[in-house]
């Protein structure tokens, strides 16, 4: 008799069964993230044959990506490279040679500061805008739309988004590094009164063609994480504006959390 | 043709759709009536493939819509126009270009001044002025923002159209209009339709048969007079609320 049966609640259940289901649901949770994401990016290589729809939009993209996004990153450069100087300056004067200062402005900058201070910036301005913009449309059925019209959401919405970062952020890093060098340089000069002879053999004797590729490489990195991971996020909003608002929100953070990871593990694998 | 067999659909624990059996004729207007939330519109978006069923199948033009593999399946949604609730326009885009978009076939798409036309010849069907191409979806009304959903629908010459509560939202001024916009359309473009709809005497107007969706089953299908002539207890209840309001509201 159906009426007979009784629900097992899960306070009912034995303890160890319970914490295996807390242990089991984020995991299978995650899984099934790490699965959507994998096919997403499935979609995009299938999509790239579709370059008449992707090229104009990821065109337009990288205006919006790169020409938006120079003067915060750039100005952000100028004072993550000062700060640096100045703190060199203040470590430093009197127990080392003053030239070994324009070693250390300039690697700081090219291998940590220029690419991970543009990352996250980038996962702030690009991450939350494509969250917002994507699951935006998922709620509000343009997606839906899109796909109505025999037209594929990868070429149109995803894949245009991804080239751009792909593009742009390594260029914005490229710009943020010069950036920092110079303002690291200018400030040495004027508060540690280094000679710009001293600083240029510094950064000269130090500096490995190396180092260049590998800031490049990190920002190439970090451009897929701040692009691909909110497109993704974004695209699988539900719940309209609270959903909106989450998806944004979760976006940007592990945007971040994904590009200090990855800023961790290609130092170790590279360096 | 359009075939629906034994469709189920839930959602959690929610079951939406219960063994849906339902046909469209070629060039038939068939209005889906049902109270909200009975799964009319997620009815529409198996037909076009944005969902798939549980369990069953939807023929289009003899295909299963969910066995299609992806560049069959967007190749049969350029046959088939669908209109949204709230139109769906892309709010980046002026309107021009949303309905710009609905031109199916690539070459075409490409052509400027034939997209100027066609858009043109779109906006005129749907009663709306060449000036409204140059604005954006944010300033458009609700009515207008249903008319150029429809003009992007109707864009790229489909055999079938599907209309999602066309006339919700409007005013009984607007609602008349756009069921009079829909008569007109389907004398125009003779296309397969389904108007899915809560408005009874809007359906009545616009549809050769109408079909009841209840609990998830198609409860009563036929044409107007023999939907008024129908004993079947939740039918008569769902046409007498609707019939019974409108006359308060003429009065």
């Amino acid at each position: 008799m159906d009426s007979q049966i009784t629900a097992t609640t899960t306070a009912e259940l034995p303890i160890p069964v319970n914490a295996a289901r807390l242990v089991a649901r984020p995991v299978l949770a995650a899984l099934g993230h790490v699965g959507r994401l994998g096919m997403m990016v499935v979609e995009l290589f299938r999509a790239l044959p579709e370059w008449r729809a992707w090229v104009p939009r990821a065109v337009e993209q990288c205006q919006q990506v790169g020409y938006g996004s120079l003067f915060i990153v750039v100005m952000t450069a100028a004072f993550s490279g000062a700060v640096a100087s100045l703190q060199a300056g203040y470590q430093f004067t009197g127990s080392i040679p003053l030239y070994l200062l324009g070693a250390v402005i300039a690697e700081s900058v090219i291998l940590e500061l220029g690419p991970v201070m543009t990352g996250l910036l980038l996962a702030g301005r690009i991450g939350a805008r494509y969250a917002a913009e994507l699951g935006t449309m998922r709620v509000t059925e343009q997606v839906d739309a899109l796909e109505s019209l025999g037209r594929n959401p990868a070429s149109h919405l995803l894949l245009p988004r991804v080239i751009a970062g792909m593009v742009m952020v390594p260029a914005l890093v490229i710009a943020a590094d010069a950036t920092g060098i110079v303002a690291g340089w200018l400030v040495a000069k004027s508060s540690i009164h280094i000679t710009n002879a001293d600083f240029v053999y510094g950064t000269q004797h130090f500096f490995r063609t190396f180092d260049g590729w590998y800031s490049v490489i990190k920002a190439e990195a970090f451009g897929i994480v701040v692009t691909l991971i909110p497109c993704y996020v974004g695209y699988e909003a539900k719940e309209g504006a609270e959903g909106v608002g989450r998806a944004t929100t979760t976006a940007v953070v592990s945007a971040c959390v994904l590009i200090l990871l990855l800023d961790m593990l290609l130092a170790k694998l590279l360096l | 043709m359009i075939e629906l067999r034994n469709v189920h659909k839930k959602f959690g624990r929610h079951v939406v759709l219960d063994g849906v059996n339902f046909s469209v004729a070629t060039g038939e207007t068939v209005a889906l009536l049902g109270p909200s939330g009975s799964g009319k519109s997620v009815l529409l978006k198996h037909i076009i493939g944005l969902m798939r069923p549980d369990q069953g199948d939807v023929l289009v033009e003899g295909q299963s819509v969910a066995a299609l593999p992806r560049k069959a399946l967007a190749a049969l949604r350029t046959k088939i126009g669908y209109a949204f609730q709230t139109g769906a326009l892309f709010d980046s885009m002026t309107v021009f270009e949303n309905i710009r978009l609905g031109i199916s076939d690539d070459e075409q798409y490409r052509d400027r001044s034939f997209c100027a036309a066609r858009v043109s010849e779109c906006l005129q069907m749907v009663n709306l002025s060449d000036d409204v191409g140059r604005l954006m979806p944010a300033e458009l009304s609700g009515g207008m923002r249903k008319r150029v959903g429809i003009a992007r629908a109707i864009a790229g010459s489909p055999k079938y159209l599907l209309y999602d509560e066309p006339t919700s939202g409007l005013d009984p001024v607007n609602a008349d209009a756009m069921d009079a916009l829909i008569e007109e359309l389907q004398k125009r473009l003779h296309a397969t339709s389904i108007v899915v709809s809560h408005d009874v005497r809007g359906s009545f107007r616009i549809a050769d048969r109408i079909a009841l969706l209840h609990n998830g089953r198609i409860r009563a299908v036929g044409t107007a007079a023999e939907f008024m002539a129908a004993k079947d207890s939740v039918v008569r209840e769902f046409l007498e609320r609707d019939i019974e309001f409108a006359a308060h509201t003429e009065h």
